[in-house]
C-alpha cells in the first residue's frame, strides 16, 4: 500500500516527461518560432510515413547518444536530410518518395542487430539497402544480409576484402576500404620522403580503436611493413578510447616517425590533446577519414593545426546544400545546427545517401519506377555507373565522385586526397594518391578466398 | 481458489519431494511449456523471435547459471561475461580445430572449458569474501578480454579479431531459421533448467546454500568449503560457458570480444538480483525485465504515436529504465521471483481474503 502512492506518481511522470521533452525537442530544432508553425503543412510530402505504400522505405542505423555521438549526429544528419531535400526538391527518386525510419544504435553491435531486425521488413517492398555504419555491425550483419537479400552499403568501413562482389555479392564498401586508405597513407609518406624505399627503417605506429574496425587495416601495414622494411608498432585503444595516457606516454618514449590514428568519436580529439601532452608534432600524425572531421579536432582548437586525414570529403557546400537550406531549414525541418550543413561528416553522410538514391534510381530503370526490393536494389547498386555530368545535374558537383562497380570491383575508387586542419576548417593538402592494386588485389583474393572456404561458399565467378 | 492445495494429501516420500508438490505447479508448467513450444512458434515473427525470445533465454540460461553461484552459494561474480566469452572461443576453436565435430558437443566442450577458468578462478573464492571476490572475478573479465582481443590463435589469425560463424548444423539438420533457433534454444534451456532445479534440490544445492548462509557453521556441520564452492564456481561456469556459446552461435552469428565485455556481466548480475537471488525462475524473469524493458521503452514512443528524435527517446530509456530498477528494488528487494512468489500466495485465498 505504502508504495501505492510511489507507483502512480511514476506511471504519471512517464507520459509527462515523454510529451515535455518531445516539445523541447521542437523548439530547439526551429531556430524562429513563425516558421515553425509553417512546418506542419510543410513536412507534408517530404517527411513521408512508413507505412506509405507507395514510397520507398530506406532504414538508417544512426547513433545520436553515447561516446560516438559527436561524430554519428552529423553523419545521420546528413544522411536523412539528403534524403528529405530529394523528396522536397524532386518530389522523390523518379516520383517514388523516401519514407524512413532511424534506429539508434549507440554504435553497439548487439543493438545494431536488433535495429537491423526491426527495420528490415518495413514499408511496403522491406528495407532497401543498409548502411550499418559501424564495421563491427558491418561484419555481423554481413552474415545476416544474404539471407534477407538485402544490399549493404559499407562506404569507407566494413570488410575490406567485401570489394570481391563474387565472394560478398551483398556488400558494397564504395570509395574505398580500410587497406585502400592504409595503402594512400603508406604510398603518401613514401611521396614526402622521396619513394617508398626511403621508408626503411622508419618508425611507424598505429594508434588504433581496440575494435574490428582499428583493426582493419592491421594486415595490410604488416605486409607493407615487410616489402619496405619500415617498423609498425601497433598501439590499440580501448573503448571508447578516453583513456590514453599510457599509448601516448610510449609514443613519447618510441619516438616514431609517423603515426596513424584509427579512431572513431571520442578517441580521436582525446589522441590529439596527448598527443599535444607529451608534444608530439601534429604534423607527423595521419588520421583515417573518420578521425579527420570538426569534432576530432575542435576540442583540441589551436593544437591540432596541421594534422592530416586521409579524406572520402572535406567540409564546404555544394547546390544541394544550399538546397537543404532552403527547403529544409528555412522550413523549421532541419534536424541540427544550420552551421552543421556542409561539415566532413555530414558531407560524409550526405554523400552515402547520395549513393542509396542514385542506386535505387539506377534499379528503377530496369524493375519500373515503384518502391523496389533489396533484391532489385542490389542490382542497381552493382551496376551503378555515375558520371560527371549525373553528378553536376545532382548539384553535388565536387561533393561526389563518379564510380563506375562492377561485381568484380564493389569499391570503385582507390584513390584519396589528405585534407588538413588549419585551425578553422579542412583543407586538401595533397592532389589524389593511388593506392597500389598490385598489392591490395592479392590481399583481397586471399582474404575473400579464405572466408569462402570457412564459410562453405559456391563462389560465383564475376564475368566482368 | 484457484491455487489452494486443500485437499492433495501427500502419502510417500516421493510425493513430498516432487519438484511441484501442488497439481496446480504441474498444470501451470505444463501449459508454460505448451506456450514455448506450441503456441509462440505458431503465432511469432520473425522480429519477435530474433529480437525478443532468443536473446532472452539465451540470458535466461546465463542468469540461472549465476544464480547457482550468487544466489545459492553467495559467491560474488563480476566475471559471467568472461565465463560467456570462454565458452564461445572454446566452442568456436573445437568446432575449426577438430573437423565434422558436432555442434551441439562443442557447446558442452566450450562449457566445460568455461568449467576449468572457473575453477581455477574460484580458488581465490576460498580464502577472500564479498565485495574482494567480486574483485577478484573482476580480474577474469579483464583476462579474458585481454586475452581474446590479443592472442590471435583464439580467433584462427582473423585479421580483424571478429568471428564469424555459419548456422549450427546437426546430423545435416541446419538450424538457419528463426523458428528453428529459438527450439534449439528453448530445449537447451529447459534441459539446464531441470539439471538447476535438482541440483539446488539435492545434496550438492543444500551445501551450497548452507554455506552461503554461515560458512563456519556449514564446516562444523560436515560440510567442506572447497568443495562447495568450487563445485558452485564449476557447474555456474557451465552454464554461463555454455550460454555464451550459443549467444555467440546461434544469436550474434558474427562476434569480436567487445561482445562479452564488462557491461554484460553486469548485466547479468542485475538480471539475478531484480530476479531474484536464489530462484530459477527469478534468472528467467530478471532476464526478460532486462532484456526487453529497454526494446520496450525504446518503441514505446512509436507505438504511441509521439514524434520525437531517436536521441531523446534513448535517453528517456536509460533514465525510465533506472528509474524502474530503483522502484522495483525499492519496492521488492527480493526479485520479481518474490512478486511471483506473493502472487500465488494471493491466489491461494482468492476472492475470499481473509
Amino acid at each position: 500500500m505504502k508504495y501505492d502512492l510511489l507507483l502512480r506518481a511514476l506511471l504519471l511522470s512517464v507520459p509527462l516527461v515523454m510529451i515535455g521533452c518531445g516539445q523541447d525537442e521542437g523548439e530547439s530544432n526551429s531556430n524562429n518560432p513563425p516558421e515553425a508553425t509553417k512546418s506542419a503543412s510543410n513536412a507534408e510530402g517530404i517527411i513521408v510515413d512508413v507505412s506509405d505504400d507507395n514510397a520507398q522505405f530506406i532504414p538508417v542505423l544512426s547513433y545520436r547518444t553515447g561516446p560516438y555521438a559527436p561524430n554519428g549526429m552529423p553523419v545521420a544528419n546528413g544522411f536523412t536530410e539528403y534524403l528529405k531535400v530529394i523528396n522536397a526538391r524532386d518530389g522523390g527518386i523518379n516520383g517514388v518518395k523516401i519514407s524512413f525510419e532511424e534506429c539508434e544504435t549507440g554504435y553497439a553491435t548487439a543493438r545494431s542487430i536488433e535495429c537491423y531486425e526491426r527495420l528490415k521488413n518495413k514499408g511496403p517492398t522491406g528495407a532497401a539497402v543498409f548502411n550499418p555504419m559501424s564495421t563491427g555491425a558491418t561484419f555481423a550483419i554481413t552474415e545476416k544480409a544474404p539471407v534477407d537479400k538485402i544490399p549493404l552499403i559499407t562506404m569507407g568501413y566494413g570488410r575490406s576484402e567485401s570489394r570481391n562482389g563474387g565472394v560478398f555479392p551483398w556488400n558494397f564498401p564504395i570509395y574505398g576500404t580500410y587497406w585502400t586508405a592504409a595503402d594512400v597513407l603508406i604510398t603518401h609518406l613514401g611521396n614526402i620522403n622521396g619513394g617508398l624505399d626511403n621508408l626503411k627503417g622508419k618508425k611507424i605506429a598505429l594508434v588504433y580503436h581496440d575494435s574490428p574496425f582499428g583493426k582493419e587495416p592491421i594486415p595490410l601495414l604488416e605486409k607493407r611493413a615487410s616489402m619496405h622494411d619500415f617498423e609498425l608498432s601497433k598501439l590499440p585503444v580501448t573503448h571508447p578510447g578516453v583513456e590514453q595516457k599510457s599509448t601516448w606516454i610510449k609514443i613519447r618514449k618510441e619516438q616514431p616517425d609517423y603515426v596513424l590514428l584509427w579512431g572513431w568519436g571520442v578517441m580521436n580529439s582525446t589522441a590529439i590533446k596527448e598527443a599535444t601532452g607529451v608534444r608530439y608534432p601534429r604534423d607527423q600524425i595521419y588520421g583515417i577519414w573518420w578521425a579527420g572531421a570538426e569534432p576530432d579536432v575542435r576540442p583540441a582548437a589551436a593544437d591540432a593545426v596541421g594534422y592530416q586525414a586521409v579524406s572520402m570529403i572535406s567540409s564546404g557546400q555544394a547546390q544541394v546544400h544550399k538546397d537543404i537550406l532552403s527547403y529544409l531549414y528555412d522550413a523549421g525541418l532541419g534536424s541540427g545546427e544550420r552551421e552543421g550543413v556542409g561539415e566532413v561528416l555530414y558531407n560524409v553522410g550526405l554523400l552515402n545517401a547520395a549513393l542509396v538514391v542514385e542506386s535505387i534510381r539506377k534499379a528503377q530503370s530496369k524493375y519500373g519506377e515503384k518502391p523496389l526490393t533489396g533484391e532489385q536494389v542490389r542490382w542497381g547498386i552493382e551496376n551503378l555507373n555515375i558520371t560527371e555530368q549525373n553528378i553536376q545535374d545532382l548539384g553535388l558537383a565536387g561533393y561526389m565522385y563518379p564510380v563506375n562497380l562492377s561485381c568484380s570491383d564493389h569499391e570503385g575508387k582507390r584513390a584519396a586526397r589528405l585534407h588538413r586542419w588549419n585551425g578553422e576548417s579542412w583543407e586538401y593538402s595533397t592532389d589524389w594518391i593511388s593506392g597500389d592494386d598490385a598489392v591490395l588485389q592479392p590481399m583481397v583474393k586471399s582474404a575473400s578466398d579464405t572466408y569462402a572456404k570457412e564459410a562453405g561458399l559456391d563462389t560465383t565467378a564475376c564475368d566482368s | 481458489m484457484f491455487y489452494r492445495e486443500a485437499g492433495q494429501f501427500k502419502t510417500s516420500y516421493k510425493a513430498d519431494q516432487a519438484v511441484f508438490p501442488i497439481f496446480q505447479d504441474k498444470v501451470f508448467v505444463a501449459i508454460w511449456l505448451l506456450i514455448g513450444f506450441v503456441v509462440i512458434p505458431m503465432l511469432a515473427n520473425e522480429y519477435v523471435f530474433r529480437a525478443i525470445f532468443i536473446p532472452v533465454i539465451i540470458m535466461a540460461l546465463a542468469a540461472i547459471g549465476l544464480n547457482l553461484l550468487v544466489g545459492y552459494c553467495g559467491q560474488v561474480s563480476l566475471g559471467s561475461g568472461a565465463f560467456m566469452a570462454v565458452g564461445a572461443y572454446a566452442a568456436y576453436n573445437f568446432m575449426i580445430r577438430i573437423p565434422d565435430l558436432n555442434p551441439l558437443i562443442c557447446f558442452l566442450l566450450g562449457g566445460l572449458s568455461a568449467t576449468v577458468v572457473g575453477v581455477i578462478f574460484g580458488i581465490p573464492s576460498l580464502r577472500i569474501k564479498g565485495f574482494y571476490l567480486a574483485v577478484a572475478t573482476l580480474a577474469l573479465q579483464f583476462f579474458t578480454d585481454w586475452t581474446f582481443s590479443r592472442i590471435d590463435w583464439f580467433t584462427n589469425y582473423t585479421p580483424s579479431g571478429s568471428i564469424a560463424v555459419q548456422p549450427v548444423a546437426v546430423w545435416g539438420f541446419v538450424f538457419d531459421s528463426p523458428i528453428r533457433k529459438y527450439l534449439l534454444c528453448l530445449t537447451v534451456l529447459v534441459i539446464f533448467t531441470i539439471i538447476a532445479k535438482n541440483l539446488v534440490r539435492g545434496r550438492i544445492g543444500r551445501a551450497w546454500m548452507a554455506t552461503r548462509d554461515m560458512d563456519v557453521a556449514a564446516e562444523i556441520i560436515g560440510i567442506r568449503p572447497i568443495f562447495a564452492k568450487l563445485s558452485a564456481f564449476a557447474v555456474s561456469s557451465f552454464f554461463i560457458g555454455v550460454a555464451g556459446a550459443l549467444w555467440a552461435f546461434v544469436h550474434l552469428g558474427s562476434w569480436e570480444p567487445l561482445a562479452f565485455d564488462i557491461n554484460l556481466s553486469f548485466s547479468i548480475l542485475f538480471m539475478v538480483i531484480i530476479g531474484g537471488l536464489g530462484s530459477i525462475v527469478g534468472g528467467m524473469l530478471g532476464a526478460a525485465f532486462i532484456t526487453l524493458l529497454p526494446l520496450f521503452l525504446n518503441q514505446l514512443p512509436i507505438w504511441l504515436g509521439i514524434n520525437m528524435s531517436t536521441a531523446m527517446v534513448s535517453h528517456l530509456e536509460y533514465m525510465i529504465f533506472g528509474a524502474l530498477i530503483i522502484f522495483f528494488l525499492a519496492v521488492e528487494p527480493l526479485g520479481l521471483a518474490r512478486i511471483w512468489q506473493i502472487t500465488k500466495e494471493k491466489l491461494r485465498l482468492w476472492p475470499f481474503p481473509h
